[in-house]
């Protein structure tokens, strides 16, 4: 396919979407010549699949149909940074690291430390992934505050912009983030930032009892993430603390003696902070706070029963877990895993899905307002072209 | 006529004293907190559950019938204006607080419920609800989530938005959906919030409470013009703090608020800045000295410092009281609400500045410093010929002001029916027609608040854009076929 003044590449093995091989690979390098893209996508009917760092392209089910990877790596300019005002606009294919090196120069950050090496603004909003910090800063989402896309048909809007303060409009950064590239393409996003912490302390103890997570995420010492990592059913509930701040080590002094037990304060995170607990078959859970230690007991008991491993870990603070199993579990064991803990976890209002997963899985489990997420689908991609197939209810 | 027909319908479905038709009173509704808008509702019902909402919603499509929803009236955008021929559907008589949960740090409340209640409610367990509008003793949640309003410290805790974890809502067509962050698929929670009532309406919200702060302080600094003010705020930015909020009033301001309330703040002060800080106890001292510092370096000729809750009331109850304290100076005022970056703050006070001389027109400023989000109050005399025009003009270039320094026109008051015609100044055709996507995926007949936010949207049959057949860089060559 050709589109004027845009590089596009043959597809090869390692382009594929889930399995999916696509034919074309866009390169472009503007917003412009991303719509132009979509344009010559859209008269031609093919299904298109954004990608960014890829660290995630795999997440989500395989896409029905994927005829062409619009690579967003050039579009990797950090366009407006206005320190005093705690605002940053980037082009989609920033890398969150890349980004961090130049808000650290001044002293700032973007509160939102997703995992993934080599990750981008880009893919980052798209599947809504965070780290530890959203506990205290929140998701993406909360952190957006303008964003540029491209619909299906080469449309570009616009919505939000670069102040923190605006209720103008509607929020369409809200709607794309985490939608999984099936509306159109995030090409350039606008977030408030944050002061770099004074300080940092971390809190970890190697056994903990999860009740203790109500009392921390309740206390007025403000902790910036509440972390736990759990490796095999029955291993121990490992809790990490992260204080940041002016009076970082005096708060976490009293961290430690609200949590008792063997907790210590270090000044680096334990190794596995921030980290995903693996990648080839994974799932994240959302429950409520006061879910946790049953749904910890849940995936422990349902996994003993299943013989299977997995490794549990997350933000205790927001009970926001991610689960990973073995990639070579047994499928049916893994199949009837994810629907045991499901079905537990349902009546208290908790959902689990499939990130990730070698076989076939129904990765998104119910969810309410389908009718109503159908009809914004439509609207914005009336041909399903968008990343066909990935996202829930099988839009 | 249909009015009359539905309005016996409404009576199946609802209460005898649920549906109001009488001339007089539905006068009571016809305007929220934007009085010079004004229309008369063709009829006002006042439900008790999410199902009559519902029912009511249903007889409107069936009728083809407009309705706007309202909760307590303080809008200051006119988001709750009625429609003369459509129904206000008020949500006064659902007030119940359903759930309390406090191992899950949530509450579960229906829409008319007053914003300050939820706190109330759950103080004495160490908890409040974040978000706080200076109405917050009356504005309702329903109300909030519809304008994602903010209030003072929403600088450093955010917007209804970020404190919002669920909402059941009846969509436009009168189903009962229900929304929670928990639940996979698109953020159409996010995309709710802050639709002023175009998208539907909420019939239960769920909110997070927060843990109260171990310490606060609050600080007012003297200054003796607005420059000396502006420069504290950015130094305390510069310096990593975010305080819970930062709050500026000009001199005219202060008149004002002293005529009215003798809050007695610093004689001679052409400025004063309120910051508060809270949080953990250690931090807040070390933060504390830092912005008394700075507030002494950018000028400041007097600070003092609350030392209990009642000298902390003392220190708000002029900014608190702002925008009725102008009353007392000006027979007649509009409230802005625009939002520059904190960066623009001194250009466009000086722009401000040369509009008053201009036109004549007096402007008293209070803002919230900390994010740019300016309160102009452009007072005129209404029994002056064109003074109330002049007035108009001015209220308008400060908003071209706000968005040619790359700002908003509304920064927690709504675009409402006040504003929408400064929506494509700030957004494009484009722009426009992709919200309107979101607004026809909930409302395909534009039942739900119409004629609010967006400049005369397109219907949502006519889909823009999309083009079948030829593409012409195809046709002229330039791409190819494959």
């Amino acid at each position: 396919m050709i589109v004027p003044g845009v590089t596009v590449r043959a597809a090869d093995g390692g382009d594929a979407v889930a399995g999916v091989r696509p034919r074309w690979v866009a390169l472009p390098e503007t917003t412009e010549e991303i719509a132009a893209v979509l344009r010559v996508a859209a008269d031609h009917d093919l299904a298109v699949v954004p990608v960014g760092g890829g660290t995630t392209l795999h997440w989500g089910p395989p896409p029905e149909r994927c005829d062409l990877l619009i690579d967003t790596c050039c579009l990797n300019d950090v366009l407006e940074h206005v320190a005093g005002d705690l605002v940053v606009k980037v082009q989609a294919g920033v890398t969150l690291d890349a980004l961090a090196g130049t808000l650290a120069a001044a002293g700032q950050r973007l509160a939102l430390d997703a995992p993934g090496e080599g990750a981008t603004v880009g893919g980052t909003l798209a599947t809504g992934v965070a780290g530890p910090l959203r506990f205290r800063y929140g998701t993406a989402r909360d952190l957006l505050i303008g964003i540029t896309v491209v619909l299906a048909d080469g449309t570009i809007a616009r919505a939000g912009g670069k102040v923190v303060k605006n209720v103008a409009g509607y929020d369409l950064g809200k709607l794309f983030t985490g939608s999984y590239g099936t509306l159109g393409v995030i090409t350039e996003a606008t977030f408030r930032l944050h002061p770099l912490p004074a300080d940092s302390r971390w809190v970890t103890t190697s056994s903990a009892d999860p009740g203790v997570v109500g009392a921390l995420a309740a206390s007025p010492l403000e902790p910036a993430a509440i972390e736990l990592d759990r490796s095999g059913p029955h291993g121990p509930v490992v809790l990490s603390i992260l204080v940041e701040g002016v009076a970082a080590a005096e708060r976490a002094k009293a961290v430690q003696d609200l949590m008792g037990g063997d907790a210590h304060i270090g000044e680096e995170p334990p190794t596995w902070w921030g980290r995903l607990p693996g990648d080839d078959l994974l799932l994240a859970l959302r429950v409520l706070p006061a879910a946790l230690e049953g749904t910890l007991h849940a995936v422990a008991a349902h996994a003993a029963r299943l013989s299977l491993a997995p490794h549990v870990r997350g933000s205790a603070g927001t009970a926001d877990l991610h689960v990973a199993l073995p990639a070579e579990s047994d499928p049916g064991k893994v199949a009837a895993f994810v629907a045991a803990v499901r079905d537990e976890i349902r009546p208290d209002g908790g959902r689990l899905i499939v990130l990730t997963a070698p076989s076939e899985l129904d990765f998104w489990g119910g969810t309410g307002a389908l009718g109503l997420m159908r009809s914004v689908k439509a609207r914005f991609d009336p041909d399903r072209r968008m990343s066909p197939g990935r996202f829930v209810g099988g839009i | 006529m249909s009015l009359q027909r539905l309005a016996a319908r409404l009576g199946e479905v609802l209460t005898p004293d649920a549906v109001i038709t009488d001339p007089v009173r539905l006068r009571t509704y016809e305007c929220d907190g934007l009085t010079y808008h004004r229309a008369t509702p063709g009829v006002v019902v006042l439900p008790e559950t999410a199902e009559q909402v519902a029912a009511v919603v249903r007889l409107c499509d069936e009728f083809g019938v407009p309705f706007v929803a309202r909760g307590s009236g303080t809008g200051l955008s006119g988001g709750a204006l009625p429609r003369t021929d459509g129904v206000l559907i008020v949500t006064s008589r659902m007030r119940r607080i359903l759930e309390i949960d406090i191992p899950n740090r949530r509450a579960v409340v229906e829409p008319g419920v007053t914003n300050l209640a939820i706190t109330e409610a759950v103080r004495d367990q160490g908890y409040y609800y974040a978000p706080d509008p200076s109405s917050q003793q009356i504005c309702s949640i329903g109300g909030n989530v519809a304008e994602n309003s903010g209030g003072a410290h929403c600088l450093k805790y955010g917007f209804t938005v970020n404190h919002v974890l669920g909402i059941e809502l009846v969509t436009p067509d009168g189903e009962i959906v229900e929304l929670s962050d928990r639940d996979p698929g698109y953020d159409l929670l996010g995309a709710f919030i802050g639709s002023e009532g175009t998208l539907g309406i909420a019939t239960k919200v769920t909110v997070r409470l927060s843990p109260l702060p171990e310490s606060v302080t609050t600080l007012l600094a003297a200054f003796s013009g607005i420059e000396g003010g502006g420069q504290a705020v950015s130094a305390i930015i510069a310096a990593g703090v975010v305080p819970a909020a930062i709050e500026m009033m000009d001199a005219l301001a202060i008149e004002a608020a002293e005529a009215a309330v003798r809050c007695d703040y610093p004689a001679g002060a052409g400025a004063v800045l309120i910051v508060e800080l809270d949080g953990p106890h250690a931090e807040v001292e070390h933060q504390f000295a830092a912005v008394e510092r700075i507030c002494r370096e950018s000028g400041a000729f007097e600070i003092r410092v609350a030392a209990s809750a009642e000298e902390r009331a003392a220190i708000w109850k002029g900014r608190k009281s702002a925008f009725a304290a102008v009353g007392r100076i000006s027979p007649a005022y509009i409230v802005q609400d625009g939002v520059v970056p904190r960066t623009a703050l001194p250009e466009v006070l000086a722009g401000i500045d040369r509009l008053q001389e201009e036109f004549g027109i007096r402007v008293a400023n209070v803002f919230h410093a900390g994010d740019g989000n300016l309160h102009p109050l452009v007072l005129f005399d209404d029994a002056v010929p064109g003074q109330g025009e002049r007035a108009e003009v001015v209220s308008g270039r400060i908003l071209d002001l706000c968005i040619d320094h790359g700002g908003s026109i509304t920064g927690e008051h709504g675009v409402g029916v006040d504003k929408s015609r400064y929506m494509p100044r700030m957004f494009s055709e484009e722009d426009l027609d992709t919200m309107q996507l979101v607004r026809c995926a909930f409302d395909p007949k534009g039942l739900s608040n119409p004629g609010k936010v967006f400049p005369t949207p397109r219907l949502c049959g006519e889909v823009p854009g999309v083009r079948k057949g030829v593409h012409p860089l195809v046709e002229s060559g330039l791409a190819e076929q494959f």
